[in-house]
């Protein structure tokens, strides 16, 4: 997993190197200063001579401001180096999930991609810079101030390594107990925030019902559960400050008194004792960053498993090492298919689907929900790839295609469809990168979608917003199903795909279909019977089954589901009021 | 789901944001800081208290350094047999004052974590209590993620600010003027120095905070179209995938990911350069202190000695510390406060109004006249207590009535138009046209959840003004289109209609509502937990759910918006016995677009742009030949037909 995240730094190996050097020459010149602060006390101050006060003054200038290069430095490249790999993370994040198929983007949900994306590369950047900078800063930072102090003393200096490890050993407890607590602090979050968010979604419920009391109770049970891990949590930490400061105090008193004595025998002088009393603050100070260097790295352990999950998953379909470039035809067969969603499922959603459909048919599909009818369509664009059998397209198995080119031959119009930011024509487009206008127009011809969007002031260059907010449900099918005839494919899939469009337009786009393109083969998944009963044939669908599949006339005499839902649907006039425009 | 949502997204600013702009800084520090108190006065004062000691403390151990050298160690130089005693009496005295200073610190961290959480807790209530009572108007104005946002980063920051800002600003603050008094004691000249270098310190900050806070305005820009990039194509990730449109993304991606990287660098490199650049102007104004003092002590000007010097320069190194503390810890404040903003926006919000006092009652017959009671009985009525205390009790029957209304959801734009309507007790009501001809706003009228312009509604001949919100609530029952459950057991979310029903009841309506058989196939039955809004359940069944929500709360009125929308046809007519049987002697609102759910009812309103263009059933609409017909059959109507 760290290994995932340490192979994006890729082209910022230079800054991720160059910020912790940076880091050790800031704090050598750092620790150079008390020594030359030191000397000025000792043999400047002490000793009178003003013009060597002047001599280590300047040279103290000078590291101060070599120290200020390395700082500058350490500060540009660790931004540089963390901005850079939260770069390459998301770069790594992105195309990968470009490669996934339907399956992999079933396992990761889209809010939990996003998430991944955004805040985790923010968690792991700002982990990253803090690790460079501190976790070199500080164990040198350390190092540097003990080796100096025992350069003065050693009897003293090992004042600072007892207290050192005893305040080590303390902090890790401390921090481990803690950690503990905040974990446990974060779940409740989020479960008031899921409490709170539920509200905001459902507050037409709860107001609806007079829950409003009901709520609030629940909301202030949650609220002081988190009121008391979060006090448990933050006691463990309250005691770290105090601690600290016994240990800085503790150590300037034994430092003084044993430096006193020391300095009458004449063997220390005035000017170490003050070094060694900054060292103390260094040293201890460098413990505690050093603490919070691995809280952040026990902290940011979630974000990077996430984003390693992200880039190491491998897409569960891939390409043919040959693979067949072209489409001969509209012709499908299904050959004793099986599909189940996963490896384990103990039921395929699909059982022995054995049938065959000639090129340039138009072939409806109806039946229940979870009958299953979606992921029978799935299939033949290799959005999922069979469990069992075999599944031809065009007298070749769908396996043995360019993924690219069999998606640009089988075009569906998904049931739960989206359109992007930008204009109408820019979302045409996505159908064919190269369409004119014209061609544009025409599509939308077809797909009954002229109407409306010659009634918009900006016609085909009216804005749509993220998510097409700006569109109605039946405006946005129809969007949908021109964008996907610009492809001009050989097979053409509706999934559900006029469910909003009221029926004399769906009838109308119909029609279109079968004049403007004869030779695609089509295939229409419905509730409405009206929608498929002019088809050619019918596939019955029932518990990922075939239940039947004939003309529907045939159908109506002997298939006593599709009766039913014909009946259902009162007869040859279309019994929905579904939005006009 | 108001047809004519207002959905307003402001653009959030993140942790790291630049330096916001807030119109009355001191007037919400004063609030945030009244919250604290409100509650925590002991604690904060004592909190006060604490830090004076703990500053008093360290300074005492800082002037300790100077006494260390100049009393106790210098005159012992070179006597053959020095006399330890002085020395360790200081150090004991030192040694108390440190013990006082660990015992303020211990007691200011654990005072303050209650204090902090615990005025933290009061606000989420507070916070939460205030949502509950707001009309749905603000719902449906402000975007749900800038509500939830309040509740999470906005109360995070401001526990932040809380717990270490403002304790370690006052804590600087006090350091730096006893400090400050200090080295005026020690040497007023070399005082004087180092406030200059202090000044020259903020001069840098604030020129580097200004440039790393512009670049900061450009990072968050770009990360916010970085974001939307990624959640639009994220969640039409399966769409990219079927027009094979990835290396345009990745191209799209590759370009904002680029600019993203350049402003981010950029402002945290400035913002990092900050901390050395203080620390080595902290150096320099040691060194100059050094030469100046050097030259004063030589001179023995003003008698001042080696050791003051010796600690003038302590204080001069511990006097940067908190100066840089300051200028960090300013910046964070502020984010704070710009997210105290929103808290309090949300708290001073308006709830939502009830002037309403008529109020709903159980009723039960003694000798043969019906009189109140507080028991559950099937007799319901409106208590009317007039003005002159008499009380009027009216049978609750169910009867609405529509008087010439009209309505908007903002001043300036009506989108209902003179609606009538009247609904006898137990008649099915349907409304039906297209998306925004106005079918969910008429219910959203019903139960208050909007209030209209102008004419009346009236329940049982009550203006609905008069009736207190809730008991006009609990008079109608409502399922919707979009079927909200809770996290919860699935009886928990059934018993969501009527918290005192028995397991009897439970089930009777899940019977009712044709729920009971999927439920007993679920892993716990009845026992099932339910997260994340039912995901576990398929739409329909949450419908399922909704229904019987609905039927056991048992009301005389029921509004069904689209409550079957998502159950496929055959489904449906299962369904459908459970709906029928529910809405059996109801006054029943229907919005559907299938005609099996509107057929039978005794009333339906076509609608058109918040008009009511077309009414009677389902017959003599099509006798009509109007817009119902052509609804209906597909078929455009000739005109004067």
């Amino acid at each position: 997993m760290i290994k995932t995240i340490l192979s994006q730094i890729k082209d910022f190996k230079f800054p991720t190197i160059m910020t912790p050097v940076s880091m050790l020459g800031e704090v050598i010149c750092e620790m150079i200063i008390p020594v030359l602060m030191g000397r000025i006390v000792d043999l400047g101050i002490n000793g009178g001579d003003m013009g060597f006060i002047i001599r280590t003054g300047l040279i103290m200038l000078v590291v101060a401001i070599i120290g200020l290069i390395f700082g500058v430095l350490g500060g540009f490249y660790g931004a540089r180096a963390s901005a850079g790999l939260a770069k390459n993370l998301r770069k790594a994040m992105f195309d990968n999930i470009q490669s996934f198929s339907f399956a992999n983007i079933d396992k990761f949900s889209s809010s939990s991609l996003v998430t991944r994306l955004t805040t985790d590369v923010s968690n792991i950047q700002n982990a990253f810079m803090m690790i460079l900078r501190m976790g070199m800063r500080a164990p040198a930072s350390m190092v540097v101030a003990m080796v100096m102090s025992f350069v003065i003393s050693p009897q003293l200096a090992s004042i600072y390594l007892v207290a050192v490890i005893l305040l080590a050993i303390f902090l890790g407890f401390t921090m481990k107990a803690a950690g503990k607590y905040f974990e446990a602090v974060f779940e409740k979050y989020d479960l008031l925030n899921e409490s709170v968010q539920e509200n905001v979604n459902a507050i037409r419920v709860v107001k609806a019902y007079v829950r409003e009391d009901t709520e609030i109770g629940k909301f202030k049970k949650a609220a002081y559960n988190i009121y008391l891990m979060f006090v448990q949590a933050e006691l463990k930490v309250a005691t770290v400050l105090p601690v600290m400061m016994t240990a800085v105090y503790t150590c300037i008193l034994l430092i003084s008194w044993f430096g006193a004595h020391l300095i009458i025998s004449e063997t220390l002088t005035t000017g170490n004792l003050m070094s060694l009393l900054t060292y103390c603050m260094n040293i201890l100070m460098s413990l505690m960053m050093l603490s919070l260097v691995f809280v952040m790295i026990t902290m940011s352990e979630a974000s990077a498993r996430r984003i390693a999950e992200v880039i190491n998953e491998e897409s569960s379909l891939t390409n043919p090492a040959e693979p067949k470039m072209e489409v001969a035809d509209g012709s499908i067969s299904f050959e004793h298919v099986d599909f189940a969603y996963s490896k384990t499922a103990k039921e395929p959603v699909l059982k022995d689907i054995d049938l065959s459909i000639k090129s340039g048919e138009t072939i409806g599909i109806i039946g229940g929900t979870g009958s299953a009818k979606s992921s029978l369509v799935n299939l033949i664009s290799r959005l999922y790839d069979v469990t069992k059998g075999s599944l031809k397209v065009g007298g070749v198995d769908v396996r043995e295609y360019d993924m690219e080119a069999l998606r640009n031959q089988v075009s569906v119009v998904l049931q739960k469809n989206v359109l992007f930011s930008g204009t109408i024509l820019d979302n045409l487009r996505w159908g064919d990168k190269n369409a004119t206008e014209e061609e544009c127009k025409r599509a939308c011809e077809i797909a009954c979608a002229d109407e409306f969007i010659e009634k918009m002031p900006q016609k085909y260059n009216t804005y749509i917003e993220q998510g097409g907010a700006n569109v109605s449900g039946g405006q946005k099918q129809r969007l949908c199903i021109a964008r996907a005839l610009l492809k001009k494919p050989k097979i053409l899939i509706f999934d559900d795909s006029t469910s909003a469009v009221d029926t004399t337009t769906d009838a109308k786009i119909r029609t279109a279909l079968a004049t403007e393109i004869p030779d695609t083969t089509k295939i229409i998944i419905a509730q409405r019977v009206s929608s498929v009963e002019q088809c050619d044939r019918i596939i019955v669908m029932e518990d990922g089954k075939v239940a039947g599949f004939d003309t529907p006339e045939n159908l109506y005499k002997n298939n006593s589901i599709y009766r039913e839902v014909y009946d259902s649907q009162n007869g040859s006039d279309e019994a929905d009021f579904d939005e006009k425009n | 789901m108001a047809e004519e949502k207002v959905v307003k997204i402001q653009p959030r600013r993140g942790a790291k944001g630049p330096r916001p702009k807030l119109d009355h800084p001191w007037k919400l520090f004063f609030r945030v800081m009244g919250y604290v108190f409100r509650d925590y006065k002991l604690q904060m004062i004592l909190v006060i208290a604490c830090i004076f000691t703990s500053v008093f403390a360290n300074v005492q151990g800082t002037m300790f350094t100077k006494t260390l050298i100049d009393s106790y160690i210098t005159p012992m130089i070179g006597q053959a047999n020095p006399d330890y005693s002085p020395l360790l009496h200081a150090m004991a005295r030192v040694a108390i004052f440190y013990g006082i200073g660990i015992g303020a610190a211990l007691l200011q961290a654990v005072l303050m974590t209650y204090t902090t959480q615990g005025t933290l807790r009061n606000l989420r209530e507070e916070l939460f209590e205030h949502m509950e009572k707001l009309p749905i108007k603000y719902f449906d104005t402000n975007a749900h993620g800038d509500i939830m946002s309040v509740y999470t980063n906005d109360i995070d920051t401001l526990r932040q600010m809380i717990s270490q800002s403002i304790t370690q600003v006052l804590n600087s603050i006090i350091t730096v003027v006893s400090i400050i008094a200090m080295m005026l004691v020690l040497s007023i000249p070399l005082t004087l120095l180092s406030i200059a270098m202090v000044g020259v310190m903020f001069f840098a900050s604030a020129k580097a905070s200004k440039v790393s806070g512009k670049n900061f305005v450009a990072q968050q820009s770009n990360l916010g179209k970085l974001n939307g990039f990624i959640e639009e194509t994220m969640s039409g990730q399966k769409v990219v995938k079927v027009f094979c449109h990835e290396d345009e993304s990745v191209e799209r991606f590759d370009e904002m990911n680029e600019a993203l990287y350049q402003a981010a660098y950029k402002a945290n490199a400035y913002a990092s350069i900050l901390g050395p650049i203080n620390a080595q102007l902290g150096n320099t104004s040691y060194v100059l202190c050094a030469l100046v003092g050097g030259l004063l002590a030589l001179n023995s000007f003003a008698g001042f000695t080696v050791g003051a010097l010796a600690s003038f320069l302590t204080f001069n190194k511990s006097f940067s510390m908190p100066i840089n503390q300051i200028a960090t810890q300013f910046n964070s404040i502020l984010m704070a406060l710009a997210g105290a903003d929103r808290i309090f926006k949300l708290l001073d919000e308006e709830v939502e109004s009830d002037e309403g006092y008529v109020k709903l009652v159980n009723m039960e017959e003694q000798d043969g006249k019906m009189v109140e009671t507080p028991k559950h009985t099937e007799h319901w009525a409106w208590k009317h207590v007039h003005s002159d205390g008499r009380v009027e009790y009216r049978e609750m029957k169910g009867e609405v009535v529509f008087e010439d209304v009209d309505f908007g959801y903002n001043e300036e734009k009506v989108v209902l138009h003179e609606i009538n309507m009247f609904a006898h007790p137990g008649q099915k009501i349907a409304l039906v046209g297209s998306t925004g001809a106005g079918k969910t706003t008429i219910t959203n009228l019903i139960n208050r959840f909007y209030d209209i312009q102008k004419g009346k509604i009236r329940y049982d001949g009550i203006n609905i003004e008069k009736i207190s919100k809730d008991d006009l609530r609990h008079s109608l029952g409502m399922v919707l289109q979009d079927t909200h459950l809770f996290t919860g057991t699935v009886r928990e979310n059934i018993l969501y209609g009527k918290l005192d029903a028995t397991e009897d009841e439970v089930i009777a309506a899940a019977k009712l509502a044709n729920a009971d058989g999927f439920i007993r196939r679920l892993p716990d039955g009845y026992d099932t937990m339910l997260t994340g809004d039912g995901a576990n359940l398929s739409q329909g069944q949450r419908q399922l759910l909704a229904i019987a929500r609905a039927a056991i709360a048992d009301p005389p009125v029921l509004i069904l918006d689209e409550a079957t929308s998502s159950i496929d046809t055959r489904t449906e007519k299962i369904v459908q016995e459970g709906m029928d049987k529910l809405m059996h002697g109801r006054t029943t609102f229907v919005i559907a677009h299938r005609l099996s759910t509107i057929r039978n009812s005794d009333c339906i309103m076509v609608m058109e742009q918040g008009r009511i263009i077309e009414r009677g059933n389902h017959d003599e609409l099509l006798e009509k030949k109007g817009r119902y017909y052509q609804l209906y059959t597909g078929k455009k109507a000739e005109l004067g037909a």
